[in-house]
């Protein structure tokens, strides 16, 4: 039973006023992109995504109301149990789902369709979160860290079999639980260090790469300890960025699928085809550069509205803010965001056990994903990686996802107070 | 162990925060760029083009007017099933023609198989008529509409002038940026002359375009959005029936027929021999006519009245005399020898007084008078002498528009060449030529010029006792604040001397030129035969009539016609009954004209002036 407590006192109002705040501006966006002036429609037309938005929106609230009701020990209880009941229907749609946009993610009844990859994020930070506040968990132990890199293995593989490479990405960004819960930073440093390496390779000749990585690591030999365990380190870090160096040709022209390594390219130099693999980016960046400082104003935005940049409500729904509302509109919205996530850090630090620290930051670290990737790609920051804006972008089981994720959170935020001290 | 990662993580968020506002600020308000690009994306700017306008002959009579023709575009992408064999025959195109087409509209830099590109230009509105049955069976294709220049007659071409599309090089010079590509100017003639009031303006229509060029309506409910505006419409001083007339009788002759209405400037008719059909520079055949009319040896692109410049000869004779009565060397009663010695003569009774003189065209005569316009003995010195003479002489002559152009409303005027001192000088050197040196100037030779327009002015000076207007094209220019602004010129001679010649002029007719005598009207003329060193002598004619109160001043030149008593003479006289009368009831005349041979095979061209 839901205590009257969660309701006046211990939710965290200003999270949900910001979620409110955020699916609203959402839900009028979408309308925007929809607008078409000769036929004037309604906010509400069934027929449009916008109409379909509110209706999705409509069923957050029932989610909402599900997810308060129901115990606060439930989520650490069945943890595993639905990670599992994700896995199980992510496999299901692999055998029987429905191919949409290249992606076969869909798992559909009739014309209704939902995306399990959606739930799969708030389920896998659950078990993430419940096997990292397991009494015996010790961060430093190798054996737990590989079965936390297994958590989030699992399901990206299942994704990347649905040809669903965004979304599988996502779970990457659990990384940041654990460095928060002690994973060495070793290990994220190296993941981003090979990254940068990976697009320095696109930009610059291979032969100053060479030369910047001998001088560099020169550099911390002569002038750091010298000690041989530590030499041995550098030699080998430098030896294994030189590997990274070479394998990035083979990896982009063989690895890599076309339409990726046209991302990549799009990314570098959007002006070399922009009809071709740089039309996304450019179309977006001329969207949103053409918003100047307060924007077009309401509906006026023209190029979102005659669907000049492709995946116009979902992945790309920022450039009509950036177009409509200028730059004073996307202050908004990356102010929303970072104080959103400001504001999970803090809620997921003052929880008293480290289960529900570790789904905070979880959900932070989803969100974080999220928000720097789909803007950072819409601006021409990013390769194009086909993920949702949360709250803003349309389509349901992103935004039940979303929603289930954070109330998830501000359900065990209310009851901190029962939950046992165990960090 | 885990402290200080919070910040770690909460830095790094305001880090993505702050990097996103950045590069946000600098995209939208930074670099324009972005948002000029958006523009061009969505908002297509359609252009409406306004007629240009119209031209029309003294008497409200159409000359020129626009007749719609189409080009054809096609939207690559929306091209099903062509038949080609069907869409050739339909368009008049041999197979090859159609791969070259195809291939032509790929290389252009704008093509896109989404939008609309110009795939054939200039269909005629007949074209159109044969086409449009079809055009439903080539899906993809479509015709739009827009303006070329039609003509009621087929004379005219030379002043009319012609239109067609802008060329790079005026593109490049055109710094009021009013033209584009593919825009159509005026590029000779009066097209050419009157652009800036025939041209009109341009409507502009902002339209949106979603991304696959498909029209969603206007921009704003067109709040930006002009109309074109009509180009004005020209009201010309042309004489449309004795234009084509003139025309008839130049028929297979070379020359120019310039006749001047005397009381006002304004030019009656204006025939350049040969000329085209104006048609021939219209349409979608327009280069290969082009070629075709300029490469013709006869020249018909070269406008005579206004560019050719010949000796006017004898006629040259009236303005001595003037000159010489205003400045008192000659009386009326001065007689002079018809001694050969220096310049040749012809048959007719001696000695001469000035009336018999100007009569008789007797260069003996006009020899002696020009020695006493240049020496005056104003100087000791026969060089400084002449000097004094020849530059006095030259102001007068200026002032009957020889010598520079007269500013006739046509581009390309050129102005003949009336010599003064600097020119001598350059010839000569300084001081080292005296009348002996110059004297051809006497009878309208040597180094002296005119253009057959300067000859129909001189002719309406007579008509109006020692003045003109400029000579002018266009009267009115129909709605527009800016009119033509004509001005009068005084010679600065005496009316009371210009009496005196037009009673020689008129006595002339009898005595040179016989043939140009029209039954009820009484005519002054003056004949001419200029010498003409590569081939037969140039015949002209210079009249005006009727003697009170003139109605048209004329002047007539056909190179290699010989004697001016016979081709210029006979066709002046036939362009002025036709003007005055309405009708030419002298029919003999007309076909001994219109025959074109006035060449005696026997007589040779006389060496010297009649």
């Amino acid at each position: 039973m839901m205590r009257n407590d969660v309701l006046t006192g211990k939710l965290d109002w200003l999270t949900v006023l910001i979620y409110a705040v955020m699916v609203i501006l959402g839900w009028l966006n979408i309308y925007a992109v929809g607008y078409d002036e000769a036929a004037n429609p309604s906010l509400f037309d069934m027929g449009l995504n916008s109409g379909r938005q509110l209706l999705f929106i409509a069923a957050s609230v029932v989610i909402i109301l599900g997810i308060l009701i129901v115990d606060v020990r439930f989520y650490e209880a069945t943890a595993y149990l639905l990670y599992g009941l994700m896995l199980f229907l992510m496999v299901l749609v692999l055998l029987v789902g429905k191919e949409v946009g290249g992606n076969k993610a869909w798992l559909g009844v009739g014309s209704f369709g939902v995306q399990p990859s959606e739930f799969a994020k708030f389920a896998t930070a659950l078990a993430v979160a419940k096997f990292i506040g397991s009494v015996n968990f010790r961060m430093n132990l190798l054996k737990h860290q590989v079965i936390l890199f297994v958590f989030i293995g699992i399901p990206m593989m299942i994704i990347l079999a649905q040809k669903d490479t965004g979304t599988a990405l996502v779970f990457t960004s659990f990384i940041l639980v654990f460095f928060r819960e002690g994973l060495s930073p070793v290990i994220p440093a190296a993941g981003i260090a090979v990254a940068i390496i990976f697009i320095l390779t696109l930009l610059v000749e291979e032969i100053y790469l060479y030369a910047g990585i001998v001088a560099i690591s020169l550099l911390i030999i002569l002038f750091g300890k010298k000690k041989f365990k530590r030499i041995m380190w550098v030699t080998a870090t430098a030896l294994l960025l030189a590997g990274v160096i070479q394998s990035v040709d083979y990896v982009i022209t063989d690895v890599l699928k076309p339409h990726q390594q046209n991302r990549i390219r799009a990314l570098i130099n959007p002006e070399a085809d922009p009809l071709g693999y740089g039309w996304n980016v450019t179309q977006s960046k001329i969207a949103i550069g053409s918003g100047g400082f307060t924007g077009k104003g309401f509906l006026e935005g023209t190029l979102t509205k005659f669907d000049f940049v492709p995946e116009q409500s979902t992945d790309f729904i920022f450039c009509t803010i950036g177009e409509e509302h200028g730059w004073l509109g996307s202050l908004v919205v990356v102010g929303l965001f970072v104080v959103l996530l400001l504001r999970l850090i803090y809620l997921a630090e003052r929880q008293r056990n480290r289960f529900a620290r570790a789904y905070g930051y979880g959900v932070v670290s989803i969100f974080f994903f999220h928000f720097a990737v789909n803007i950072g790609m819409t601006i021409g920051l990013f390769p194009v990686i086909g993920i949702p804006l949360p709250f803003f972008s349309y389509g349901g089981s992103a935004l039940w996802g979303f929603t289930a994720l954070l109330f998830i959170l501000l359900k065990i935020d209310a009851h901190r107070g029962e939950m046992l001290h165990r960090l | 162990m885990t402290e200080g990662r919070k910040e770690v993580i909460q830095i790094l968020i305001v880090f993505v925060g702050v990097v996103f506002l950045a590069k946000l600020f600098y995209i939208q308000l930074v670099d324009d760029r972005y948002a000029r690009m958006a523009e061009s994306n969505t908002i297509v700017k359609e252009t409406e083009y306004p007629f240009r306008g119209l031209i029309y002959d003294r008497n409200g009579k159409l000359l020129v007017y626009n007749t719609p023709e189409y080009d054809l575009f096609v939207v690559r992408k929306e091209v099903k099933n062509l038949d080609t064999a069907l869409f050739c025959e339909v368009f008049n195109l041999s197979r090859e023609d159609f791969v070259r087409l195809v291939a032509e509209m790929r290389k252009r830099k704008e093509y896109s198989p989404v939008k609309p590109t110009l795939f054939l230009r200039q269909l005629s509105n007949y074209d159109f008529a044969k086409i449009q049955d079809h055009m439903d069976e080539f899906p993809g294709f479509y015709i739009q509409p827009r303006t070329a220049r039609a003509y009621t007659t087929k004379s005219l071409a030379n002043v009319l002038g012609y239109v067609s599309e802008i060329s790079r090089s005026q593109l490049e010079k055109d710094t009021t940026r009013i033209y584009r590509q593919g825009d159509y100017i005026g590029q000779s003639g009066l097209e050419a002359q009157y652009e800036i009031y025939l041209r009109g303006k341009r409507g502009v229509r902002y339209k949106l375009r979603n991304v696959d060029g498909v029209d969603k309506g206007s921009f704003k409910d067109g709040e930006y959005d002009t109309l074109p505006v009509p180009g004005y419409d020209l009201i010309t001083t042309i004489d449309l029936a004795l234009q084509e007339y003139g025309e008839k009788l130049m028929r297979g002759k070379v020359g120019s027929i310039v006749a001047i209405d005397p009381a006002n400037g304004e030019i009656l008719s204006m025939i350049s021999g040969p000329s085209y059909d104006p048609v021939l520079l219209t349409g979608r055949n327009f280069s290969s006519n082009f070629m075709l009319v300029s490469s013709d040896s006869a020249k018909p692109l070269f406008t005579r009245p206004l560019m050719a410049m010949y000796p006017p000869g004898s006629i040259f004779k009236i303005v001595q005399t003037l000159i010489a009565l205003q400045e008192g060397v000659v009386s009326y009663e001065t007689r002079f020898p018809c001694d050969r010695s220096v310049v040749n003569c012809h048959n007719h009774p001696q000695p001469c007084d000035l009336h018999m003189a100007v009569q008789y065209s007797c260069n003996p005569y006009f020899h002696q008078v020009f020695r006493r316009i240049i020496n005056q003995n104003k100087s000791p010195n026969t060089f400084t002498d002449s000097r004094i003479g020849l530059e006095n002489w030259h102001n007068y002559v200026s002032r009957f528009g020889l010598g520079q152009p007269l500013g006739i409303d046509l581009p390309s005027e050129k102005g003949g060449q009336m010599p003064g001192p600097p020119l001598y000088n350059r010839i000569y050197g300084e001081g080292r030529w005296k009348f002996s040196t110059i004297y051809s100037l006497a009878i309208g030779q040597g180094e002296m010029l005119v253009t057959p327009v300067q000859m129909a002015n001189l002719a309406a000076i007579m008509a109006n006792k020692g003045f003109y207007y400029t000579p002018h094209l266009v009267k009115e220019i129909r709605g527009s604040e800016q009119q033509p602004d004509i001005q009068r010129h005084e010679t600065g001679i005496e009316e009371k001397y210009f009496d005196f010649v037009q009673d020689a002029m008129s006595d002339a007719i009898y005595g040179t030129a016989q043939r140009a005598v029209i039954p009820g009207i009484e005519l002054c003329g003056k004949t001419g035969t200029a010498q003409n060193p590569h081939g037969y002598d140039h015949s002209v004619f210079m009249a005006f009539a009727p003697k009170e109160n003139p109605k048209i001043a004329i002047a007539v030149y056909v190179e290699n016609a010989g004697w001016g008593g016979r081709a210029a003479a006979s066709i002046a006289s036939l362009m002025i009954e036709k003007y005055l009368t309405g009708e030419v009831k002298r029919t003999a005349l007309e076909e001994y004209v219109l025959r074109g041979q006035f060449l005696d095979p026997v007589v040779k061209a006389t060496p010297i002036t009649d």
